[in-house]
């Protein structure tokens, strides 16, 4: 096992609010670890800094990928870092609603290919055979979800939880060694939940992709998660076995407030 | 419809009674000193509203009562038109047309047809109806490049005909000071406004919505009004005249005869242009342009490259208006700064807006209809603009996705799903 992620110290301000306040985090390969914390916390704005959607006030973070070199994603767009095998799924679903559910998985494919404007107006042998390998492709992705029933569906019209697996179908499109899932659980029931777990786990062993998790769903985060970092106004508060955290006081305090009485 | 429906109406007549009260009860004749007070046109306008109100009402349950449930299996699909071609009437027969017009063989031959009489057209039709079309075929050229902004990238482009102008004013500067042809200008013009549009975009890359509309409505206005003021360069308000029209190998043609001539340019340059934007929507880019325009964000998280992807948008889209302006101003053989106003960019979205954006065919629907509809209401010139912004009301609240809405493409998977299936 190798060391996948690695947060350094890392800080976000805006203005004079101090959302994450140098948080370490680090991560090996293949494993499952969540993020948790009261509302409000700073896990989300985390998440973005990771993704590249804000730059960092402070701080570093670095990727190896498996069998690559490590190196700095600090400030890079996005794209870039998704195109550096970091893929995320969104607290509130973002699909792209007026698209078909293939299309979708097909525009997570993007990065992974090369075909321009020209490509596209002259149609040549090597767009045409990137069209059909995309086309394949997403379809085998949509297949691993259950989603091949949708397929020419548009995303909007996708019963809810279908919503969320197809936004995970389209960030494991993007070919990541890591997958950053903001609040999978959120909005689901308990057995949707239960069937959320178990897909989860089947990416990891099948997919070799390593999880990071959001989540406020604790019975998912306990049963699933291997290691658990816990946050608090923007701090670090506490890491560990999901047994260590859940009887460290300082989280218990976090989640349920002082005990007056003590 | 319920009483409340018909109460709501009544007052809405009475207060529009009220309002037209000034001008249309007073009139004051200057002449004799008098004011004649016309009461009768106070019930006219009463019962005008208020039966308008009534059906205008009518035909929003109407609308409610027949929204359709949204995902439909293929059999449900299959079933529904099966239902809807054994319903008698109207509606059967309306149904049983459309289920005739999905076979390939009427289709092709539809299609062929219509080629036969775009071709045909200018030799059976007079000078006047071949140089309306000409504008249509222009209004199509600039939609369809639109389009491309506005329909796939969701971005609200509201400088449009800069590029248009851009692409004629090349063509008539070059003229002017280079004795420079219309064959000879069109790439390069073409180059101009594709720069020009890439120059926009440069700024704009960051903006969305209204923001990029203000902006966008800010450069179409500099390039009107630089024009208008760099007298020395592009003749200011009087324009470049004396633009030569197109010629055929050297060749000067009289001007019923180059009409047709530009006919067929600005018909072959529609063509390509629907080949180009038809084989761009469903490629990799133009597939990250609609991402784009769904939700920026998400997309980028996908690994797509909102600059690049905009940068392409507006370049592309901008190439077909300069082409536009050249056939534009060799056409009219003037130019000036009133033919590149802020309502032409207006015409051209309401265009994208009312055929159905990002639908090929409902933009070159949209574009016809709304070109040569007020040309041939010339008849009725005093209502013509009223009929105009009816029909623009009426079809936002009606059918607010456009004529023929934009269906995204299918796939087919036939083995695979049968086996999973």
């Amino acid at each position: 096992m190798s060391r996948i992620l690695e947060v350094n110290a890392m800080t976000m301000d805006f203005g004079g609010l101090r959302a994450v306040n140098k948080v370490d985090i680090s991560m090996e390969e293949g494993e499952i670890i969540a993020l948790i914390g009261p509302n409000g916390a700073g896990k989300t704005t985390f998440f973005n800094c990771v993704t590249g959607v804000y730059t960092p006030t402070a701080g570093n973070i670095y990727i190896t990928p498996p069998g690559g070199q490590q190196r700095s994603i600090k400030g890079l767009k996005p794209s870039k870092i998704t195109e550096q095998g970091l893929a995320r799924t969104f607290q509130n679903i973002r699909l792209f609603p007026n698209m078909t559910v293939l299309e979708n998985v097909m525009i997570g494919r993007h990065s992974r290919l090369k075909a321009g404007v020209l490509g596209a107006i002259l149609r040549d042998r090597r767009t045409r055979e990137e069209e059909e390998q995309v086309i394949h492709d997403s379809y085998g992705i949509l297949g691993k979800l259950n989603l091949e029933r949708y397929v020419n569906d548009l995303a909007r019209n996708l019963p809810y939880g279908a919503q969320r697996r197809l936004e995970i179908a389209r960030a494991l499109a993007t070919e990541p060694f890591m997958l950053l899932l903001d609040e999978p659980a959120a909005g689901m029931n308990p057995q949707e939940t239960k069937s959320l777990e178990s897909l989860i786990l089947k990416i990891r062993d099948t997919e070799n992709v390593s999880i990071f998790l959001i989540e406020h769903d604790m019975s998912l985060v306990m049963s699933l998660s291997e290691r658990i970092y816990v946050m608090d106004y923007g701090k670090l508060i506490a890491t560990g076995s999901p047994a260590e955290v859940k009887n460290n006081p300082d989280v218990i305090k976090a989640y349920l407030g002082e005990d007056e009485s003590a | 419809m319920t009483l409340q429906d018909v109460k709501k109406t009544a007052l809405a007549s009475i207060w529009f009674v009220f309002l037209t009260f000034p001008i249309m009860v007073i009139r004051v004749n200057t002449i004799t000193q008098t004011v004649v007070w016309r009461w009768h046109n106070m019930l006219y306008i009463f019962l005008g509203t208020f039966f308008g109100g009534l059906l205008w009402r009518f035909a929003l349950t109407r609308r409610k009562v027949g929204a359709k449930p949204i995902v439909q299996t293929e059999d449900e699909k299959a079933a529904a038109a099966q239902s809807a071609a054994a319903t008698t009437g109207l509606k059967g027969t309306v149904a049983q047309l459309k289920v005739r017009l999905a076979e390939p063989a009427v289709r092709k031959s539809l299609i062929a047809a219509g080629l036969v009489l775009v071709l045909l057209f200018p030799i059976f039709s007079s000078l006047y109806q071949t140089s309306i079309m000409i504008t249509a075929l222009i209004y199509v050229m600039l939609a369809l490049g639109l389009n491309i902004v506005i329909g796939l990238g969701g971005m609200l482009h509201l400088g449009y005909i800069a590029f248009f102008a851009v692409g004629a004013y090349t063509y008539g500067i070059l003229y002017r000071f280079f004795d420079v042809g219309f064959w000879v200008a069109l790439p390069i013009a073409a180059f101009f406004s594709t720069l020009a549009g890439i120059l926009l975009a440069l700024p704009v890359l960051r903006l969305r919505g209204d923001y990029l509309a203000i902006v966008t409505l800010g450069f179409a206005e500099i390039v009107r009004i630089l024009l208008n003021n760099a007298t020395g360069f592009s003749g200011g308000p009087a324009g470049i005249r004396g633009i030569p029209r197109p010629t055929f190998f050297g060749i000067q043609m009289n001007l019923a005869t180059v009409s047709i001539y530009i006919y067929y340019i600005i018909v072959v340059a529609v063509a390509v242009t629907i080949f180009v934007v038809w084989r761009f929507e469903n490629s990799r880019i133009g597939r990250a342009l609609v991402a784009m325009g769904e939700d920026d964000i998400a997309a980028e998280a996908m690994g797509i490259d909102i600059a690049r992807v905009k940068l392409t948008a507006f370049a592309l889209g901008s190439f077909w208006a300069g082409i536009a302006g050249v056939i534009f101003a060799s056409r009219t053989t003037f130019i000036n700064p009133a033919s590149f106003t802020v309502w032409q960019s207006i015409i051209v979205l309401s265009c994208v807006v009312l055929g159905g954006m990002g639908s090929i065919k409902g933009v070159i629907i949209g574009a016809l209809g709304l070109i040569l509809i007020p040309e041939y209401l010339r008849a009725f010139s005093d209502y013509r603009m009223l009929i105009f912004g009816a029909v623009l009301v009426i079809m936002m609240v009606f059918r607010p996705g456009g004529l023929i809405q934009k269906k995204r493409k299918a796939y087919t998977f036939a083995v695979q799903t049968e086996e999973q299936g």
